[in-house]
């Protein structure tokens, strides 16, 4: 289960939206000549390449294969057991030039960070990376490039498409429908999740709609951001325009509706009230990133069983989490470790880690392959969540980040959580949070 | 300062004659052990107090003149902008206020019931042992563990404390939304875990005030209580600023139980939505390694440092005065 990934009980559970400029991404000049690497017979000089990890990427298999096929290369992994051990470590080893593996993995919440000196990393079009272009969803890909295209950064992994998780039990008890498709429909929009979920508190006033606002935030702002200007807090010269950009007020007035509402638990994901509140009737539905079911499964155990399902996520599109593998200049064998790299991150290896821990691929063919696309969730009555969370992913459009985006993001989630708590009056939240906002982005 | 380094050979050309100057050189590398050797066998400690307490010291100093982000990669000197900077900085202030209010609850507390167990222990009494010993096992147990615990037992809605208030018909208090419950809730963990260690050196101490100054005083016909107040309590003076200052340090410090406190936000470090129970040391951290402000972090550690001692120093005049100063 992916259950230790959890994207930062810490850190900001970290995370964010999409993006990277909507440069065509053919115009950063052809250096395919280079890349001759791919195909070159395997050197016979003996190589150990190091994969630092946070959580489960669900690895272990596909290195046996490469070790298999490359009798020169012993893959040796360092597995943390969560991002927060993972970024000092990480933040240590780039600061001072040594002790990173030959491969890392970089989160999506540090990812924008790291694009600043992408000069410590190796630019993966030097080997070959450019033709890959079309194994991975388009924002996804985009993410990995510096915003001028020139460099790719990192190789897609897995991410973390977003449905949304009910139960089915309480929708009933609120003389709401209950089967999967019919539910996706009761909110096309967040507009209309916010009324149906007034609907339902006014027939089951002892449970909450959701259980807590981080959510609504991340995916209003990344959904709002997508169809607009293709960015949120910051443009893409990196001036902070969470004041001015009409996308963020818009999204962060929608969850500020929630919160005014009282329509939240106002708890965050796995925390121990989190657990608890899982194995009670505390809320009826939970943002559900693919990574979140194992969540579910494991702390609303017999409880849950056969009473949650997964619907679509309101405004049909966003995902939570996900990361790149990236190969620090401190390697002292770039060319094996993109090489690596560039298969754990292949389609078939995503496959593989999917069938190993579930990771949701953030390959299209991958994600079209049956063990993915036919995976249901027996859990969750059976939804078929490989299809789900597929088209989820497929709708997410790019949104560019700034370094600070994961800073910003989560000054104005304490804003919108006070306010629920009661500690910061509605009509404040938006001035608050611009003054806090313009401290984390410092 | 250690001269460390090798002693220089003899610059001298070799016009005196060899045994001459053998005798000569000998005479020199004996006086020159006797003034070295001493401070060779100190030295370990001062090489490893040089590493691992002098170096990071000055280290952090430097880095608190730079703009510098980790993960990001920028340094760039600023001089004292960043010290400028925290003087102006409400957050900054906030948290020692903040820091100052949970050390307030619990120092001054668990202190005054340290000296009372320890002066009901070092009566004499049944299973002396048994109790002394068991004084120190919430020590035993570690920090992070205490602070999970306690976390769950003030949980809002699922927690023990809530759910026996409301047994009695009290309102159930949200433990982490109120800056001033949420400084008790930290404050209990800080005083279950600490009150049995300084309760135990008190009772040292008071097993080396002579028996006869309580039989004298027993005589003359003072009580048990004035007994205490007016000769335990002076006799432990120099223990009693002993375990100010440490708790002081300690107090200042505080970062583990309201790290794990703090369930409800995106950002641990952030001490709840409203930072009411971030300390000085979580925004420290925060500064330095989440928010990649490593620079601010240093000058955040340094402002620490120098309020540890200014508030050491307060508490060890104000504690000698109260003592009636010898």
């Amino acid at each position: 289960m992916r259950l230790t990934r959890r994207r930062g009980s810490l850190s900001a559970v970290a995370a964010t939206l999409a993006g990277v400029l909507a440069l065509a991404t053919a115009c950063g000049g052809n250096d395919d000549s280079k890349s001759g690497a791919s195909g070159a017979p395997a050197p016979p000089e003996k190589v150990t390449l190091t994969v630092d990890t946070f959580g489960e990427f669900g690895y272990d298999q596909l290195y046996k294969q490469y070790m298999a096929a490359h009798p020169n290369v012993t893959v040796k992994q360092r597995k943390v057991s969560t991002l927060d051990d993972y970024r000092p470590r990480l933040q240590q080893w780039m600061a001072t030039g040594s002790g990173a593996g030959d491969v890392v993995a970089l989160e999506e919440g540090i990812l924008p960070l790291y694009m600043q000196q992408a000069s410590k990393f190796v630019n993966l079009f030097d080997y070959g990376a450019r033709s890959l272009q079309s194994n991975f969803l388009p924002w996804k890909w985009q993410m990995g490039m510096t915003p001028n295209g020139q460099q790719l950064v990192g190789l897609g992994t897995d991410i973390g498409p977003l449905g949304l998780c009910y139960r089915t039990d309480l929708f009933k008890k609120a003389g709401l429908p209950t089967a999967r498709d019919e539910v996706s429909k009761l909110w096309p929009t967040w507009d209309a999740f916010f009324t149906t979920g007034q609907k339902f508190m006014a027939k089951v006033p002892k449970t909450k709609w959701l259980d807590g606002p981080t959510a609504i935030l991340r995916t209003t702002v990344l959904q709002n951001a997508g169809a607009g200007p293709g960015y949120s807090f910051f443009d893409k010269n990196n001036n902070l325009v969470f004041e001015t950009n009409p996308t963020v007020k818009q999204a962060f007035d929608t969850t500020l509706k929630f919160e005014q509402a009282k329509m939240t638990s106002d708890m965050a994901i796995f925390t121990p009230p989190w657990q608890t509140a899982l194995k009670r009737d505390t809320f009826a539905t939970l943002p559900c990133p693919s990574w979140m079911l194992g969540g579910i499964e494991q702390f609303s155990g017999s409880f849950g069983k056969g009473k949650w399902d997964v619907a679509a996520v309101p405004g049909n599109s966003g995902y939570w989490g996900g990361s790149w593998l990236a190969v620090p200049k401190q390697s002292k064998h770039p060319k094996e470790a993109a090489e690596l790299a560039k298969f754990l991150t292949s389609p078939q290896g995503q496959v593989g880690a999917f069938k190993d821990k579930n990771t949701f691929p953030s390959s299209p063919q991958a994600e079209q392959d049956p063990a993915v696309s036919g995976a249901k969730s027996a859990y969750f009555n059976d939804a078929p969540t490989g299809q789900i969370f597929g088209t989820m992913a497929a709708q997410v459009k790019p949104v560019y980040l700034g370094p600070k985006h994961e800073d910003v993001r989560a000054a104005a989630e304490n804003v919108l959580i006070a306010v629920g708590q009661g500690k910061v009056k509605p009509n404040e939240a938006w001035s608050k949070a611009v003054e806090a906002v313009k401290k984390a982005a410092r | 300062m250690v001269d460390l380094r090798p002693v220089r050979p003899d610059a001298e050309p070799a016009a005196p004659p060899p045994d001459h100057r053998h005798a000569k050189r000998r005479s020199r590398l004996a006086r020159l052990d006797m003034k070295l050797s001493p401070y060779l066998f100190i030295s370990p400690f001062y090489v490893v107090f040089l590493i691992f307490g002098a170096f990071p010291l000055v280290f952090t100093l430097w880095v608190s003149l730079y703009n510098w982000g980790l993960a990001s990669g920028t340094r760039e000197f600023v001089g004292l902008e960043n010290f400028r900077f925290l003087v102006s900085d409400a957050d900054f202030w906030h948290s020692v206020v903040n820091t100052f209010g949970i050390f307030f609850l619990s120092t001054v507390p668990q202190l005054l019931i340290a000296l009372l167990i320890a002066n009901t222990l070092s009566r004499r009494m049944r299973a002396a042992t048994m109790f002394r010993i068991g004084m120190v096992v919430p020590l035993v147990t570690s920090t992070a563990a205490v602070a999970i615990v306690f976390t769950q037992l003030f949980d809002r809605d699922f927690g023990m404390i809530n759910w026996l208030l409301d047994l009695v018909g009290v309102n159930p208090i949200d433990w982490q939304v109120s800056r001033g419950w949420s400084w008790v809730a930290l404050a209990t963990m800080v005083n279950w875990r600490w009150t049995g260690y300084n309760a135990l050196i008190y009772l040292a101490a008071m097993q080396a005030i002579p028996k006869d100054l309580y039989e004298a005083a027993a005589i003359d016909g003072a009580s048990r209580i004035k007994q205490f107040w007016r000769i335990t309590v002076p006799m432990l003076q120099p223990t009693i600023i002993f375990t100010v200052i440490i708790s002081t340090i300690g107090g200042m410090q505080l970062f583990v139980e309201p790290v794990l406190f703090g369930t409800g936000t995106p950002n641990r470090m952030d001490g709840g939505a409203v930072h009411q129970f971030q300390t000085v040391t979580m925004y420290m951290f925060d500064n330095a390694f989440i928010h990649d402000r490593y620079g601010y972090g240093a000058t955040i550690a340094w402002a620490v440092f120098v309020l540890i001692i200014i508030f050491s120093l307060l508490n060890f005049l104000a504690i000698r005065r109260a003592g009636g100063a010898k």
